[in-house]
């Protein structure tokens, strides 16, 4: 089309340009004429006007047709041409030129098909292997995720820095099975794990699987018991994940609540023991009474008498204390845990390890017998050696340590040596008793507590001959169990909960700011309030947010919370919510929610729809509650702005519609927060063909934007 | 002369018995109530032998059993451990600190008498 009228116009343009150069050459002409002759040729003009402007419509409708057929031979062609070509590259490879014009362009036409056909032969080629290849992919993928979801473990596969990649139900549920604060999804994609678990058993159970597989062991796992946050008490099962080239690249944690199991068995122990040893006075009392009456019928009557008055008062006491057990001893318990099978090896060398390490004392180890297998817990004893190790020194200038462990009947000794300072009782006292610092971080476990889980004792001992001193820690043997991985069959279920693309994602945490919108994790959230001015008072009443991981809202990771406001409603709140105060009674404060909340929030950027109106009622609340939320903000309704500046309603109803999304549930804050989630998807990309591509890009225009200077 | 039993038991009745059953074995009888007092005893009074329980208020027997061997004074001193806790790695414990044997409660005066006699170099 363009074309055709670039042709006019030049064919315009050709005809006036030949009208006035045989114009010209008549004026010049003309003006060389004198008068008469003048005269004469204007009559004789006038006189054959009609021929004269058929012969000159003729001379220039003759040159058009020539000009016309030069572009349709010359022209157009090779154009046409060259389009036909952009096709077969960007569009359709299948597409095919079509041979026109002069002789040489028809060879061309068909030199370019003939380099298509080859074009998209290897284009086919090439996307059938990629298709084979994603499908074998997909395949695996959805394998693994049935699998996962048929275990009745609990399933948690994380990267090195802690970030969560795939989890299964039995994990979400065994971990959000706290009774403390409301919804907190702590298990969520990306997410981290130190939020569930404590830093540092995570990291004793790497290096633990470090030390394993830098040992020659084919299959490492390590153990550990940990109380979550939420206060459950959790036995974790770890294996590595290893990449192609031998490197862990991150691990898979299987978890299990042991809570109930080691309730139940403590108090077993607990009713045995006290069944036991607290008998055991009682009955060498009356036994000695009455083997001494028995041995000595000679003896007094009144001494006699007493004797038997013991036997009395113990029988009664035994009897009482018997009541006592059965009624009270789920009131004194006291939480016993499970310990892991370690070859002792290993034991001795990560506790020099640690104490190098953390004391800055060299180690030297002795004796180690082999294989040796104990049962303990590794973090806390190697957590109790250090401890020790650091005393020795800070307190006895001790310059090195040395470990010795040996097998004695049932048990193992495990010596740490020194030479020089001998302590005294009661130094031995107080260390047992006081609770293990370390490096400034208090632990609630003394070294007695410690020696008490592992059902060992605890000594100090001078071998004079030497002049070493040493503890002698004596710990239960036990005998190596295969800890094998359980497996389960795979069947036909719907994929869980996984995104591997996590795994080559770095930390979230620095420079967030330079980061592209697209990679970045999001919470985004809304609130429902009792009216519009915070600053008179008016309070939260709900809270709802999803997660935007990878650029995937997450249905499942979602926050959903009632809050008890402390103050009447108002009637437009009312009505536009939903919400009646009475389904408020016996919600929790927002001193409790935004605890939650906060921690649901964490290393991702807000996202919210007039996020400023919601901010601020969480600004409010820091003086009182110390939570701030400090991420980023971005706001749709600023980028709503951004993106279409002339449009006057940037309203969330108004974006959705204009961006195509569904509105389901408004007025409810996780309704809105979902409505909100998917248009800042959509914006995403909106965003990038205007150039903005990263966070800070999204924020300095969003700033930038009129609706930005409007303050709440 | 006869040899010298010292008792530290914080638990009267066994105390009777014990002190009735080594006074009539012909010993002389010196009974301590705690730890402390059993340690003043044991490092004033050279006693022959002690029948010292762990479980002992102010200072556990343990503690007294390791400073009675620390003395030098009283080297001599023979020292039965009682205890009301059976595990072996008590037992262990108080054998590596010294004590020349080990009785868990409840236990059968008979032998324990004969352990006595035996530990002061009197045994059949």
């Amino acid at each position: 089309m363009k074309d055709k009228l670039k042709f006019a116009a030049f064919l315009a343009a050709w005809m006036a340009l030949s009208v006035a150069t045989i114009g010209a050459m008549g004026a010049v002409v003309w003006s060389s004429f004198n008068a008469e002759q003048k005269a004469a040729v204007g009559d004789a003009l006038i006189s054959q006007i009609g021929l004269i402007i058929i012969l000159g419509v003729l001379v220039v409708a003759g040159l058009g047709f020539i000009l016309q057929a030069l572009f349709n031979v010359y022209i157009a062609p090779p154009k046409r041409l060259a389009e036909g070509t952009q096709v077969i590259v960007t569009a359709n490879p299948s597409h095919r030129v079509q041979p026109e014009g002069s002789a040489e362009l028809k060879a061309l036409a068909g030199v370019i098909n003939a380099l298509a056909e080859r074009y998209e032969a290897m284009q086919q080629d090439v996307e059938a292997k990629i298709s084979e290849a994603k499908r074998t992919v997909e395949e695996e993928k959805d394998r693994l995720a049935a699998l996962m979801s048929e275990l009745t473990q609990s399933v948690i596969v994380c990267n090195l820095e802690g970030r969560i990649l795939l989890y299964n139900a039995m994990a979400r549920q065994l971990l959000s099975r706290s009774g403390e604060t409301p919804s907190a999804g702590l298990v969520g994609l990306g997410r981290s794990i130190f939020g569930i678990i404590d830093r540092s058993l995570v990291s004793h159970g790497l290096e633990t699987l470090h030390d394993r597989l830098g040992a020659g062991g084919s299959r490492p796992v390590a153990q550990f018991v940990a109380t979550t946050t939420a206060g459950q008490l959790i036995r974790a099962q770890m294996a590595p994940v290893i990449s192609g080239a031998g490197e862990i690249t991150g691990y898979v944690l299987i978890l299990d609540d042991i809570r109930r199991s080691v309730e139940v068995s403590s108090r077993r122990d607990q009713l045995l023991q006290s069944l036991t040893e607290g008998s055991r006075s009682a009955l060498a009392n009356i036994r000695a009474a009455v083997e001494t009456l028995q041995g000595f019928p000679d003896m007094e009557p009144a001494r006699q008498r007493r004797f038997i008055q013991v036997i009395g008062e113990e029988v009664h006491g035994m009897s009482q204390r018997l009541d006592e057990v059965v009624n009270q001893h789920a009131d004194t318990l006291k939480t016993q845990w499970p310990l892991e099978d370690m070859l002792g090896g290993d034991l001795v060398a990560a506790a020099r390890r640690r104490i190098e390490r953390r004391v800055g004392i060299p180690t030297k180890a002795d004796e180690v017998e082999s294989p040796l297998w104990l049962k303990v817990d590794s973090y806390s004893l190697i957590q109790s050696l250090t401890y020790l190790a650091s005393r020795l020194h800070e307190e006895f200038l001790v310059r090195e340590v040395r470990f010795r462990l040996t097998t004695s009947g049932r048990h193992a000794q495990l010596d740490l040596g020194w030479t020089g300072a001998t302590l005294s009782s009661q130094t031995i006292l107080s260390w047992e008793d006081e609770p293990m610092i370390l490096g400034g971080e208090a632990s609630p476990l003394t070294l007695k507590d410690v020696m008490e889980r592992h059902g060992g004792e605890i000594w100090f001992q001078v071998e004079k001959a030497s002049h070493r001193s040493y503890f002698r820690l004596l710990l239960p043997l036990t005998q190596p169990e295969e800890a094998a991985f359980p497996l389960a069959a795979a069947h036909d279920s719907r994929p869980e909960y996984y995104d591997f693309d996590l795994f080559s994602q770095p930390g979230q945490t620095p420079e967030l700011d330079n980061r592209k919108l697209s990679e970045l994790t999001y919470t985004v959230f809304d609130t429902e309030t009792t009216g519009l001015e915070p600053s008179n008072g008016d309070e939260i009443i709900s809270v709802g947010a999803v997660r935007i991981v990878n650029n995937r809202l997450l249905q499942q990771e979602a926050f959903d919370q009632l809050v008890d406001p402390r103050r009447k409603m108002s009637k437009e709140s009312i009505k536009i919510t939903g919400i009646e105060p009475a389904m408020l009674e016996g919600q929790p404060t927002i001193d409790k929610v935004l605890p939650a909340f906060h921690r649901f929030c964490e290393d991702t950027v807000l996202v919210a729809h007039n996020a400023a109106f919601d901010m601020r009622f969480l600004q409010l609340k820091e003086n009182t509650t110390g939570i701030r939320f400090s991420q980023p903000v971005l706001d749709t309704l600023l980028l709503s702005a951004v993106i279409h500046p002339n449009l006057n309603s940037h309203k969330l109803e108004a974006i959705a519609e204009r961006l195509g999304v569904n509105v389901l549930g408004r007025h409810t804050a996780l309704g809105d927060a979902f409505v909100t989630g998917e248009v800042f998807l959509k914006m995403v990309p909106l965003l990038a063909e205007r150039g903005i591509v990263t966070l800070k890009d999204a924020r300095e225009a969003a700033q930038k934007t009129y609706y930005a200077r409007i303050d709440y | 002369m006869s040899k010298r039993v010292l008792i530290a038991d914080d638990e009267p009745n066994i105390v009777m018995s014990l002190e009735f059953l080594m006074q009539r074995a012909g010993y002389q009888v010196q009974v301590a109530g705690n730890g402390e007092d059993a340690l003043r005893m044991a490092t004033d009074g050279h006693p022959d032998l002690m029948l010292l329980d762990v479980m002992l208020p102010k200072m556990s027997g343990y503690e007294v059993c390791q400073k009675v061997r620390a003395d030098p004074g009283c080297g001599n001193v023979r020292i039965i451990m009682l205890t009301a806790k059976g595990r072996d790695t008590e037992v262990a414990k108080g054998l590596a600190i010294g004590a020349d044997a080990y009785v868990t409660k409840p236990f059968s005066t008979k032998d324990l008498l004969a352990q006595v006699k035996q530990i002061l170099g009197e045994g059949e």
